[in-house]
């Protein structure tokens, strides 16, 4: 009897191991499809984020600060990702010039839309923050940041009442479209651009904002992955709605499916 | 067999002395098991498609991307394109696996392959998306079952071993080498501490996941402090997913030599067939 049923079994488990690798090709296809499907993507995937962004939104409270760093602890080799040497032509010809004709543009809905060169935010009292910059391709690096404090910029224009995101315009294109829809651009929430970390930085390491971390001016939000700080920074506006910016999710990686609360 | 509960043996019983069925897994614990086979199933293909957005893991707080601890590769050489698995020291020709493997009759260099990945091909938010969806699945799940099983005792009275059990786990891990197994309604030493254990290392991942979160470690700093960095927090994450698979593997080949279809049947319907002999000895 035993030697009848083990090569029965061994049947079996062959059979098994077919049927299984033939079950795994079909599911692979099965989830592929799901993946790309809208509906799919907008009304089940979308799930697990949404749960995200509200549970984050409960225990961060506007004062929660991201930890900071001493200068012992500061990467040897900060990554520089995105775009790293933009090439477009206002870019170029500002980057000539070493930035001297920068000019930081802040409207939308604001009481006084104002235009600040560096010398004028550099003029402004700065904060210096030591800190993890989180990617969401999952690495991190420490670097140090001094800029000028978001909330002073904003103070000075004075928000419209019913401005509920800020958004920053930037200079450099990451895909090439025929649209325009591959410049980068974000947005954030009142509550993250009020933030007491969020600066407006011109100087890293001790040293000037170099090009491929962003010169001439880059966001700092250190409660955020990385793509959420905006670098290249070409405008500011303050507005109510972002559905209709681009491709209306709030940001050149939200537009290619990545969560616009990036907190984790 | 028969199948009344504490029976007396059956007419043609297969064992001598003869089975009876008990009732061995709870409604709930019958549920979560199967919930947490799903949530767990899509946690660990789309977790491989997000470490493969970065395929090395670093200790501390920042990645030193010279030296990580672990890493899956691509990388010419005369003879064409190797991968290359790295586990510190240690390097590894992978090729068609870990670090290239063929993709759409193609070599990609990736660290995982496209059949152990959801999406299979490269993309990293949609991974984030399904992982995110089944965290919380696999979460709330978690958390009822550890809920009820404090209130009800499950935990203590069937998982917690006894100072017998600790005193005889030498016998058991003979008789597991012998593939000897007995049935009877409560689980061996073994089971239990493999089954505590996996509790414990979901626990850790969950928590070493949250790590990974700026905004989490912003709001709760302890959880940076408890790994000793974000980097940390990323590798054992890893390290106690690849131990949720070691623990899968040998769950699945217990569950089919100790007696498939007793073992499903009792995950279930939650009726176990044991040794009458021990029922009648038991209490």
């Amino acid at each position: 009897m035993l030697t009848r049923r083990l090569p029965s079994r061994r049947n079996f488990l062959r059979g098994l191991g077919v049927s299984a690798s033939a079950a795994v090709l079909a599911g692979c296809d099965r989830l592929d499809s799901l993946s790309q499907s809208d509906w799919f993507r907008k009304n089940v995937l979308h799930i697990g984020e949404d749960i995200n962004t509200a549970v984050q939104r409960f225990f961060l409270k506007p004062t929660s600060l991201a930890r900071e760093f001493t200068e012992a602890d500061i990467s040897k080799k900060f990554k520089a990702n995105g775009s790293t040497d933009p090439d477009d032509p206002e870019y170029l010809t500002l980057a000539a010039n070493k930035f001297a004709d920068y000019r930081l543009k802040i409207g939308g809905l604001v009481e006084n839309p104002m235009e600040f060169s560096l010398a004028d935010l550099r003029a402004m009292p700065s904060r210096t923050q030591i800190t993890r910059h989180d990617c969401v391709e999952g690495w991190s690096c420490i670097g140090k940041w001094t800029g000028v404090q978001l909330a002073l910029v904003l103070e000075k224009v004075k928000l419209k009442p019913e401005a509920r995101y800020i958004l920053f315009t930037c200079f450099d294109t990451l895909e090439q479209t025929l649209d325009d829809t591959g410049r980068y651009y974000e947005t954030h929430a009142l509550e993250d651009a009020f933030h007491p970390q969020t600066i407006l930085a011109y100087d890293m390491n001790g040293g000037v904002l170099d090009i491929p971390h962003g010169a001439p001016l880059r966001l700092r939000t250190e409660r955020t992955l990385g793509y959420k700080m905006a670098k290249y920074i070409r405008s500011i506006d303050a507005i109510d709605d972002y559905s209709k910016i681009s491709r209306g999710n709030g940001g050149f990686w939200e537009d290619r499916g990545y969560d616009w609360y990036a907190g984790i | 067999m028969t199948t009344a509960i504490d029976a007396a043996p059956t007419e043609h019983p297969p064992h001598p002395g003869g089975t009876v069925l008990v009732r061995r897994h709870s409604g709930l614990v019958r549920i979560t098991h199967w919930i947490n086979v799903v949530a767990v199933f899509f946690l660990l293909i789309s977790g491989l498609q997000i470490f493969n957005a970065t395929p090395g893991l670093y200790l501390g707080n920042y990645a030193d991307f010279d030296h990580p601890v672990m890493s899956l590769t691509a990388a010419n050489t005369p003879s064409g394109p190797v991968g290359i698995t790295q586990i510190g020291p240690l390097h590894f020709n992978t090729t068609g696996f870990l670090g290239l493997s063929i993709y759409n009759g193609q070599w990609a260099a990736r660290g995982f392959p496209g059949w152990a990945t959801v999406p299979s091909y490269q993309d990293l938010a949609t991974g984030r998306r399904w992982h995110f969806l089944f965290a919380w699945l696999f979460a709330i799940n978690g958390a009822v079952y550890l809920i009820a099983g404090l209130a009800s005792g499950h935990l203590w009275r069937d998982l917690v071993p006894s100072l017998r059990d600790i005193r005889g786990i030498g016998r058991s891990i003979v008789e597991h080498a012998k593939l000897h197994f007995e049935h009877v309604r409560e689980y061996n030493v073994l089971q239990k501490l493999a089954y505590l254990g996996v509790i414990l290392v979901f626990i850790v991942l969950v928590l070493a996941g949250m790590t990974m979160s700026p905004g989490l470690d912003a709001a709760f700093p302890f959880l940076v402090d408890l790994f000793g960095g974000r980097q940390t927090a990323r590798t054992v994450h890893f390290v106690c997913a690849t131990l949720v698979v070691l623990f899968i593997v040998v769950h699945i080949v217990m569950v089919l030599i100790s007696g498939l279809w007793n073992n499903l049947r009792s995950m279930i319907t939650g009726r176990y067939a044991v040794s009458a002999e021990s029922e009648t000895h038991a209490d």
